[in-house]
């Protein structure tokens, strides 16, 4: 038995049954990160000594029948993004390289502390979450393990690299526009974007606050679905989180699907959608009708105005929410200065990386007076009729079928150039983010 | 041109710090002092990650004070980010309200020259204050204390409706007369939870346009807004007739110098780049909310003065300085019922106790005697134990000390002599050693009278009874 190979919900049966000790779990990734990790890159701070005398700990819990949740002991990866209390998150910044949190976030605090797992280390991302190919952080570049000549996607491509990889049993990303879905998608792991709201957003490093979530990374659907089961719900810290009962999300997994209503959006069918694509959805689409799901196609037309929709908001929020980032009270701060001004401009000009700063300019440039008008609040009204459209879908049918990503896993340096380019990688995604849906994304991946 | 032939616009920006237990985006305590940065968490901090929760009774103050001054309460409203970068505003944005603000179109009135003035309000919106900075006497640098951080505060803007700086004086008593009245701010102006950012311009009377404005920021004394006032319309009115024009610019109030100074003018002008915070949800009210605050709003200062007039029978001047201030309006009532004579601690708190207020440069919520105390005294006096003389003796002690004015009598023998045969001895022996006095009383000269009273008292330390003495002498010259 390959112990970095088996899923979760595998993993804990082993663990119920004590075949397994979270020692040994725990232990195996150790080993198994060390080996790949010189390769992929995948992490920004690795937790070897905490994490086996914790896991220890929860042993000697599991054996006294003491440990607070049946998932104790289980490890995880977390994305470098969310606030860790004595770890440092440094959103793959030169600005945080350092930062230590006073606190634990609300879902790292749901995991590693109410549900005892074992946190194995911080993952690389795109820098502040900026970012198609997580090769915007200022520490490394994270290989995709199946060609290491490729990107893993971004933003959280560390995280699901570290999935794919077998470096950690599953891991939390965060999407803002498709940060969790299109670089699983790249992997070929699964990725969930939850509702907006569903998932509490304190202790994230905001990117853009009216779209990041957090969701889970896992090798299968059923960890995915338990995953969410645990980290999602309200949350008073956030009120953006909505007030919905507990549910257990695995609850309908192996429920046939017969009679489902899928809609597939010829929009997504279109230009820019690579061939490799088209023909993996065609085939998902003939699984789902053997399944006797009801395929139909339909019309989104929305979703061409959804991309510079999303840049604007995200943009216009992300250069508001990075302005705490100022070299005052924590992270990076210039030597260079004799007074204030030389303080936020040096700080800034050398704490940041040039995508950060591209989308603070711009961010900064539609909120402008004179411009608010015809960028952030025309975008807001657009975004108002993405809702709508989408509402509108969902009076028909039970879910959309759409592409991921319009492209397979590309390699290294061939969008960075051009942001434009890399931008329209989130295409198929960052509507889903504007209308504040869910979506899920299993695997279908080239090689 | 002369000075007369200009007339004076003023509008004014008023912060008031509420008086929450709690900031208003986090559970960190708005205490006033305490250790630098101890009143401080990850939110009022602004740590990455962290997020903004409204207070409930933030809204709930403000729609008060809306409610207090005839506002229009928004049923649909929202919180916005004000951008800028300051060292003492750690998210680099304030949480404020831009074009939804929870009350608008409202109104205070105020007395003058016997007319009433209504001085209309734009809008009261809420928002939190910033930290503070704290600069090295060595010019080393500056130091950031975060406990104001996330200290409510409300922004009353008010129309350029007033006209005087008497006007501006009696507006912003006005305000702060309310704000207390309705408890939602201590509306300390040296603690600076009461502040207002002044603005002024000038046009020739008759003229409908209005002149080019400038601001004063951070004015937190009645005494320095005047005199600031005073300064800036004669510094504008010498630029207009010198033929200068007046520039818009920002400026800073130095009570020293007595002069302001420009601190930015309109070419900096800062472009907030204002938009909704898409941490906060919007804040909805319904109906009943806002009846239910409505129907739990404490008198006003308006009604209580109609009380005093009505009930108690209180002159108009009296009325209206007891009602100005809650805490001596409190005070007076406290006593009031107590004793069950109105006009006696009127007149204690209007004379005696004003004047050590004033010497003492004390505020009316720091009366240094209870209400209880006072009607002690009063009904001592009525009960004829000690004399109104000695009574302002034993006030006086009050306010030194916490002891109740019958401990204080005792201490010190001052119960008043009431007893016949005392007073009695104490004439026949004033009468003995004044022949002259006696002389010219029966020869009817009135005012030897009071001189023989006088030595009685006197004599007894201005214990004896003041109708008896008078009575007596009487009596015994007839």
């Amino acid at each position: 038995m390959n112990i970095t190979e088996l899923t979760v919900h595998e993993l804990k049966e082993k663990l119920d049954k004590k075949e397994l000790t979270s020692e040994e779990i725990t232990k195996a990734y150790i080993d198994r990160i060390n080996e790949k990790e010189p390769q992929i890159g995948a992490f920004v701070t690795t937790l070897e000594q905490e994490a086996i005398e914790k896991a220890k700990k929860i042993d000697k819990e599991r054996q006294a029948g003491t440990a607070n949740s049946e998932y104790a002991g289980i490890p995880v990866g977390l994305k470098d993004n969310m606030c860790t209390k004595g770890i440092k998150t440094t959103c793959s910044s030169k600005m945080l390289e350092n930062f230590v949190s006073p606190y634990d976030g609300t879902v790292v605090n749901k995991l590693v502390n109410e549900n005892s797992m074992i946190a194995l280390g911080k993952l690389n991302m795109d820098e502040f979450a900026m970012g198609s190919s997580t090769e915007t952080s200022y520490f490394k570049n994270t290989k995709n393990p199946w060609d290491i000549r490729c990107v893993p996607g971004g933003s959280s491509g560390g995280s699901v690299a570290a999935v794919a990889a077998d470096m950690v049993p599953w891991a939390l990303g965060s999407d803002t526009g498709g940060s969790i879905r299109q670089p699983a998608s790249l992997c070929g792991v699964v990725g969930l974007k939850p509702t907006y709201g569903l998932v509490s957003r304190y202790g994230l490093i905001a990117f853009a606050s009216s779209l990041d979530q957090i969701g889970p990374i896992t090798k299968d659907v059923e960890d995915a679905a338990i995953l969410l089961s645990l980290i999602a719900g309200k949350d008073e810290k956030d009120t953006t989180t909505i007030d919905i009962p507990k549910k257990d999300y695995t609850k309908n997994l192996k429920k046939d699907i017969k009679g489902l209503k899928i809609g597939v959006p010829k929009e997504f069918f279109g230009e820019g959608i690579n061939e490799e694509v088209k023909a993996s959805l065609q085939k998902t689409i003939e699984v789902y009708k053997n399944l006797g799901a009801e395929i139909e196609e339909t019309s989104l037309d929305v979703s061409e105005y959804s991309l510079a929709t999303y840049y604007i908001i995200a943009c216009a929020e992300a250069s508001s929410n990075l302005g705490r980032f100022d070299g005052i009270r924590y992270g990076y701060r210039t030597p260079n200065y004799s007074n204030l001004k030389d303080i936020y401009k040096n700080t800034r000009s050398e704490g940041f990386g040039a995508e950060v700063k591209r989308r603070i300019i711009l961010g900064t440039y539609v909120l402008s007076s004179g411009y608010y008008d015809a960028y952030y609040k025309k975008a807001q009204k657009v975004r108002t009729l993405v809702q709508n459209e989408f509402a509108k879908q969902f009076e028909k049918y039970d879910v959309l079928l759409t592409p991921t990503s319009p492209v397979t896993a590309f390699k290294f340096g061939e969008k960075s150039e051009n942001p434009l380019e890399m931008y329209l990688s989130d295409i198929c995604t960052v509507s889903v983010n504007i209308a504040g849906l869910p979506r899920n994304i299993s695997t279908m991946w080239s090689r | 041109m002369a000075r007369e032939d200009y007339e004076i616009v003023i509008g004014l920006e008023v912060h008031a710090e509420l008086s929450t237990k709690t900031k208003i985006f986090c559970s960190c305590p708005t205490e006033f002092g305490g250790e630098p940065n101890t009143h401080c968490c990850p939110v009022c901090m602004a740590m990455p990650g962290a997020l903004p929760v409204l207070n409930e009774k933030v809204v709930e103050y403000a729609v008060r004070a809306g409610l207090a001054t005839n506002c229009e309460i928004s049923r649909d409203s929202k919180n916005d980010r004000k951008n800028y970068f300051y060292p003492d505003l750690p998210k680099s944005y304030q949480i404020s309200q831009f074009d939804k603000p929870l009350c608008e179109k409202g109104y205070v009135e105020i007395d003058i020259e016997g007319e009433k003035k209504k001085i209309r309000l734009t809008r009261i919106h809420i928002e939190e204050d910033a930290g503070k900075l704290n600069h090295d006497d060595y010019g080393r640098g500056s130091l950031v204390d975060l406990n104001r951080a996330g200290v409510p505060l409300i922004e009353i803007v008010s129309e350029p409706d007033i006209r005087s700086i008497e006007e501006t004086d009696k507006y912003l008593k006005k305000l702060k007369s309310i704000l207390e009245y309705i408890e939602v701010s201590d509306c300390k102006m040296q603690e600076g939870s009461l502040r207002a950012d002044v603005n002024v311009s000038i046009r020739k009377k008759g003229s409908t346009e209005y002149g080019t404005r400038t601001e004063m920021k951070n004015m937190n004394s009645f005494k320095s807004i005047s005199r600031a006032l005073e300064y800036e319309i004669n510094r504008q009115i010498d630029v207009i007739e010198e033929g200068g024009k007046i520039e818009q610019e920002t400026l800073r109030w130095d009570e020293v110098s007595g002069r302001t100074f420009s601190m930015r003018d309109k070419e900096d002008a800062q472009d907030y780049r204002y938009f909704p915070d898409p941490d906060l949800v919007a804040i909805r009210l319904s109906e009943e909310y806002i009846e239910n605050i409505k129907n739990n709003l404490p008198e006003l200062p308006e009604s209580r003065k109609q009380r005093y007039l009505e009930e108690y029978k209180l002159t108009e001047k009296e009325a209206n300085i007891l009602s100005s201030s809650k805490h001596l309006s409190d005070f007076f009532e406290a006593s009031t019922k107590i004793c069950g004579n109105p006009k006696a601690v009127s007149n204690w708190l209007m004379s005696d106790i004003a004047k050590v207020l004033n010497e003492k440069e004390l505020e009316p919520d720091e009366i240094p005697l209870t209400p209880e105390h006072l009607a002690e005294l009063i009904t001592l006096i009525e009960k004829g134990t000690i004399s109104s003389k000695i009574a302002k003796d034993v006030l006086n002690k009050m306010f030194e000390t916490p002891e109740a004015p019958s401990t204080i009598i005792e201490k010190n023998g001052w119960v008043q002599i009431s007893d016949e045969g005392a007073i009695k001895e104490v004439v026949e022996r004033i009468i003995e050693t004044n022949p002259q006095s006696v002389a010219d009383f029966k020869g009817g000269k009135d005012k030897a009278l009071g001189f023989l009273v006088g030595q009685a008292m006197k004599e007894t330390k201005g214990k004896a009874n003041p109708q008896m003495l008078n009575e007596m002498f009487r009596n015994a010259l007839k």
